[in-house]
């Protein structure tokens, strides 16, 4: 898989970014030689103290590509070893260099376990997948999960060295519990971003600008392929052997593919929440997009809907404004009352507020609890009616009641003492 | 006198046993020395040898400093209230350039880059070396072994003590006053240039052989407040400026905006909380570092949550903690230094605002002080190491780069907390030993970042308390691990030299550690 640039025929690759603001990335221009060896111009921030260390890993990973006479200039801002390796590799591969062996680095983060289909999807946590400063701490904000994005957040030229970038990540960086998503680009460019991070295992893939459901047809084909052509590879297998779940959530961002929403969340099995984006979707309607979201008021409606109608989770857009942390919270509990269980972050101070806005109030728990403790009283004295104190309880907020006990349940909303409780549900359940 | 040799002191550091010609006393554990004898005194002065209409001044410093008798080798001291906005101390030295004087011990309580041009005295003769904290280009410069004598590092306290103890006699203390009558009492909080307290100037002010209040805004007697008292003053000098107020305060004083520091922030001010010790009447202390100011914003919503006011929390004050103690979350502010506009204006109007000074705050020779009545204090550090020590003076790279402050004297506080990030630039926080020691682990007994809080062993109360805290409590060797593991291992060693360039003093005097030379 190598990238041939314009850059390829001069022999010259760069990649990574530098500047005042820029930290924790290594910039690297690369510029093949006849002969004469490795020459390394280094300037590091960190020189005193990994000074040695970037100097022999440049070496090593130049030797692993098949490198042996180049002139690099490098400019260090305190690059992290997945980083550097990255950012060296992009620069070759731009070079016009054919990798002689696989450079990536070890795996110094075990593959998590994979997740269930269906789990809390309340916050994710959009990380730009060229900016790697952002990476190390995502997880510590206990986000459900991090986007790693390759879309909208990367500039075009950045795209192959943000790739190698985000592959790296999945392998060596701790995102904790959140659960790991990669938003890769449209089709056919997203091919690329598929089988550079598909082997490293990730969670889940955002699908965007998705229209029809042919489309998800090809990037569902495009998977079954890559991995089809991984041998037992961590893509496929979990340590147990196991067949490793990959999931799909496609973005609809203009209005056919709200139109065609409902056809596109049952185009494949591996599809487990649909979501939207409103900034393309006001542009697709030509509309300016509205703090209370006005514009998109139908389009998130019939989302909802056709997720609910195929079984997928709905997740809603991003807040864009991120000092207005009441404005977010007003949006998120809105947008729980039209059926939606998440939606996405662009700042870690976020996570909270939308974690709170999309969990079931303890108004609405308590009153579950006591409905599902009347539900099982009912069933263990052989009554078909459910009644709480005067009141008769019909079947369906029964089991909403369930539902939402079990949702709280999922969030760690109950109180220990409630726990007995919680459990004896599932006897109820079975 | 004796030769200078270097030996080992209690914290296993080695350091010279004479420095500038006098003789030292290594470290001995925290309050393992004890001093006796009696205290400094200045010398005698008389109300009859001053003029009876209190009218001191004198037509420029220059002039001044000629009635003082400047003259070679004296010990010339000046103050850093006015941050690095300060045009006093470099004003003072070049005055004494005009007099032709040679080979001063400059000694301000703390220096900034604005203090820059002294590099030039010092390579020109007119200043023999520094003794007070270096902070930026001055450091560089001692760090790079340039200076003719070692530089001598202490506290906010410990400069209080030295002063009282004798260690260091001032000949001509020079105080830059935000406002001053001809008497020479002055006041910090009022004027252009204001900056809130004068309290780092107070000891000069009594001990040194005399005293120089220099203005840029007289007033008619009496000046009220008197931070310092006129009647320890012997000339009063007219200036049209004092300093830069850009650079004297900011405008204001703003939180942290890194995700990671708020987090830090965060779980020390929860952990503060969960430990029992935000409790009615409690106090605390934060600086005005990033995250110090996001702890207080935290820590005041918690208690709010709780219904919990404090008694008193200490300043380095900013608007943060004026918002707090207009709110009647806290009823008094104790404040060292000021660091914003709103702070400035709060010291000058509340009374429940006080104005400090290290006397009253950390001195060592005082009957009590303080630092240790404040329930938890929290602190920021280049570097700890896995026994708690800490540094604030180096970087890794042995680089000389920041003075003590009140840091040392807060450690006696009931939690001493050290908000740090985990690594800075690749760089871990966390390590096998701290290239310079300033504060002894024993003192030290939290160190929060990002990816877990370390709590000292030594402090079994506080892990005790903290049991079912789901706060992310970890043994500080696992955090260390961890960040090597993300760093790529651990760093290399600083690239110093075996000559001592410098100091660092323990509270009370003795020597803690040594910096050396950079090899660059």
């Amino acid at each position: 898989m190598s990238v041939i640039t314009k850059a390829t025929e001069s022999g010259i690759g760069t990649a990574g970014r530098r500047g005042e603001e820029i930290r924790s990335d290594l910039w690297v221009q690369l510029e093949l030689k006849e002969a004469g060896g490795i020459e390394l111009a280094l300037g590091s921030r960190v020189e005193p103290y990994f000074g040695e260390a970037i100097r022999a890993q440049v070496k090593e990973v130049l030797n692993t590509l098949g490198v042996t006479d180049a002139r690099l200039e490098v400019e260090d801002t305190g690059a992290l070893p997945f980083v550097i390796e990255a950012r060296l590799e992009a620069a070759a591969l731009a070079a016009g260099v054919e990798p002689a062996a696989d450079a990536r680095p070890e795996r110094t983060i075990p593959l998590p376990p994979a997740q269930p289909r269906q789990r809390p999807r309340r916050s994710r946590l959009y990380l730009p997948g060229n900016e790697p400063k952002f990476f190390m701490s995502a997880g510590l904000y206990e986000p459900d999960a991090i986007i790693l994005d390759l879309e909208d957040s990367v500039h075009v030229d950045a795209k192959p060295a943000a790739r190698l970038l985000v592959r790296n990540s999945l392998r060596c960086v701790d995102f904790k519990q959140a659960e790991r998503m990669v938003r890769i680009n449209q089709l056919p460019f997203g091919l690329e971003d598929l089988s550079a991070v598909i082997p490293e295992g990730p969670d889940m893939i955002l699908v965007p600008k998705v229209e029809t459901a042919d489309q998800i047809r090809e990037v569902d084909k495009a998977i079954d392929e890559i991995l089809g052509g991984l041998k037992g590879g961590s893509g496929r297998s979990d340590d147990s052997g196991a067949v490793r779940p990959l999931r799909l959530m496609p973005i609809l961002e203009s209005a056919l593919g709200i139109e065609n929403a409902f056809e596109i969340a049952r185009a494949s099995e591996r599809i487990a929440a649909l979501t939207i984006g409103l900034e393309d979707y006001a542009a697709d309607m030509g509309v300016p997009k509205t703090a209370d979201g006005v514009e998109s008021a139908y389009a998130r409606k019939r989302m909802v809907n056709a997720a609910r109608a195929a079984g997928v989770q709905a997740i809603d857009s991003v807040y864009g404004d991120v000092d207005d942390l009441d404005g977010l919270l007003r949006w998120g509990r809105r947008s729980r009352q039209l059926g939606y269980e998440g939606m996405g972050c662009i700042h870690p101070r976020q996570i909270r507020v939308i974690h709170a806005a999309f969990q079931p109030p303890p108004t609405q728990v308590e009153k579950a609890l006591q409905i599902v403790e009347a539900y099982r009283l009912a069933e263990a004295e052989g009554h078909g009616v459910v009644s709480l104190g005067s009141k008769m309880i019909d079947p369906p907020v029964v089991k909403q009641a369930l539902a939402t006990v079990e949702q709280a349940r999922a969030l760690g909303l109950l109180p220990s003492d409630r726990r007995d409780e919680a459990n004896r549900l599932d006897e109820v359940e079975q | 006198m004796s030769a200078a040799t270097m030996v080992k002191n209690a914290a296993g550091r080695l350091i010279p046993t004479v420095v500038n010609g006098q003789d030292q006393v290594p470290f001995q554990g925290v309050d393992g020395y004890e001093p006796t004898g009696s205290k400094q005194a200045p010398p005698i002065r008389s109300c009859r040898d001053y003029p009876a209409s209190g009218d001191k001044r004198v037509e420029n410093l220059e002039e001044a400093l000629r009635r003082c008798g400047l003259s070679d080798g004296m010990v010339v001291s000046t103050h850093h209230h006015l941050r690095n906005g300060d045009f006093v101390g470099v004003m003072t030295l070049e005055a004494a350039v005009r007099l032709g004087a040679k080979d001063l011990m400059w000694f301000p309580s703390a220096s900034f880059p604005c203090h820059e041009p002294v590099i030039e005295m010092m390579e020109r003769g007119v200043v023999h070396h520094i003794e007070g904290s270096m902070n930026g280009p001055l450091g560089e410069y001692c760090s790079d072994g340039k200076m003719r004598g070692l530089g001598v590092l202490r506290s906010h306290g410990g400069r209080w003590q030295a002063i009282q103890d004798g260690e260091v006699e001032i000949d001509v203390a020079v105080i830059a006053a935000p406002t001053a009558d001809p008497f020479g009492n002055a006041d910090g909080s009022h004027g252009p240039s204001a900056c809130g307290s004068l309290g780092f100037a107070l000891a000069d002010s009594i001990y040194a052989r005399h005293v120089i209040v220099v203005t840029d805004n007289l007033v008619p007697f009496p000046c009220v407040p008197w931070q310092i008292q006129g009647n320890n003053v012997d000339f009063v000098v007219e200036v049209d400026r004092i300093g830069d107020p850009e650079q004297i305060v900011s405008g204001t004083t703003v939180i942290t905006r890194s995700p990671e520091r708020q987090l830090i922030a965060e779980q020390v001010a929860r952990l503060v909380k969960e430990a029992g010790i935000m409790r009615p009447g409690f106090s605390f202390q934060a600086g005005a570092g990033g995250i110090a100011l996001a702890f207080v914003d935290y820590l005041a919503r918690l208690m709010r949550e709780e219904g919990v006011t404090a008694r008193f929390v200490r300043g380095g004050s900013t608007h943060y903690l004026v918002d707090l103690l207009q709110e009647g979350l806290t009823e008094y502010i104790l404040d060292g230094q000021t660091f914003d506009l709103d702070g400035v204006r709060s010291i000058a109007e509340d009374p429940c605002h006080v104005a400090t000074s290290p006397f009253t705050s950390y001195n060592f020779h005082g009957k009590g002080n303080f630092a240790s009545m404040v329930d938890a204090v929290v602190l920021g550090a280049t570097e700890v190491d896995v026994d708690f020590n800490a540094n604030v003076n180096t970087h890794s790279d042995g680089l000389l780069l920041h003075g003590i402050g009140g840091w040392q004297n807060c450690l006696y506080s009931g939690c001493t907390i050290l908000a740090v990030p985990s690594f800075r630039d690749r760089n871990p926080v966390i390590r096998d030993e701290v290239t310079t020691v300033t504060g002894p682990g024993e003192l030290i007994d939290v160190v929060a970042t990002e990816r877990g809080i370390a709590i000292n062993p030594r402090r079994r109360d506080l892990l005790g308390a903290l049991q079912n805290s789901d706060l992310p409590i970890r043994p500080i060797e696992e955090i260390q691990h961890e960040v090597e593991q993300l760093c790529g291992g651990k760093p290399q060693p600083a690239p110093v030299t075996d000559r001592p360039v410098a100091v660092i003093k323990w509270v009370d005097g003795t020597v803690i550690d040594t910096v050396y030379q950079v090899d660059r």
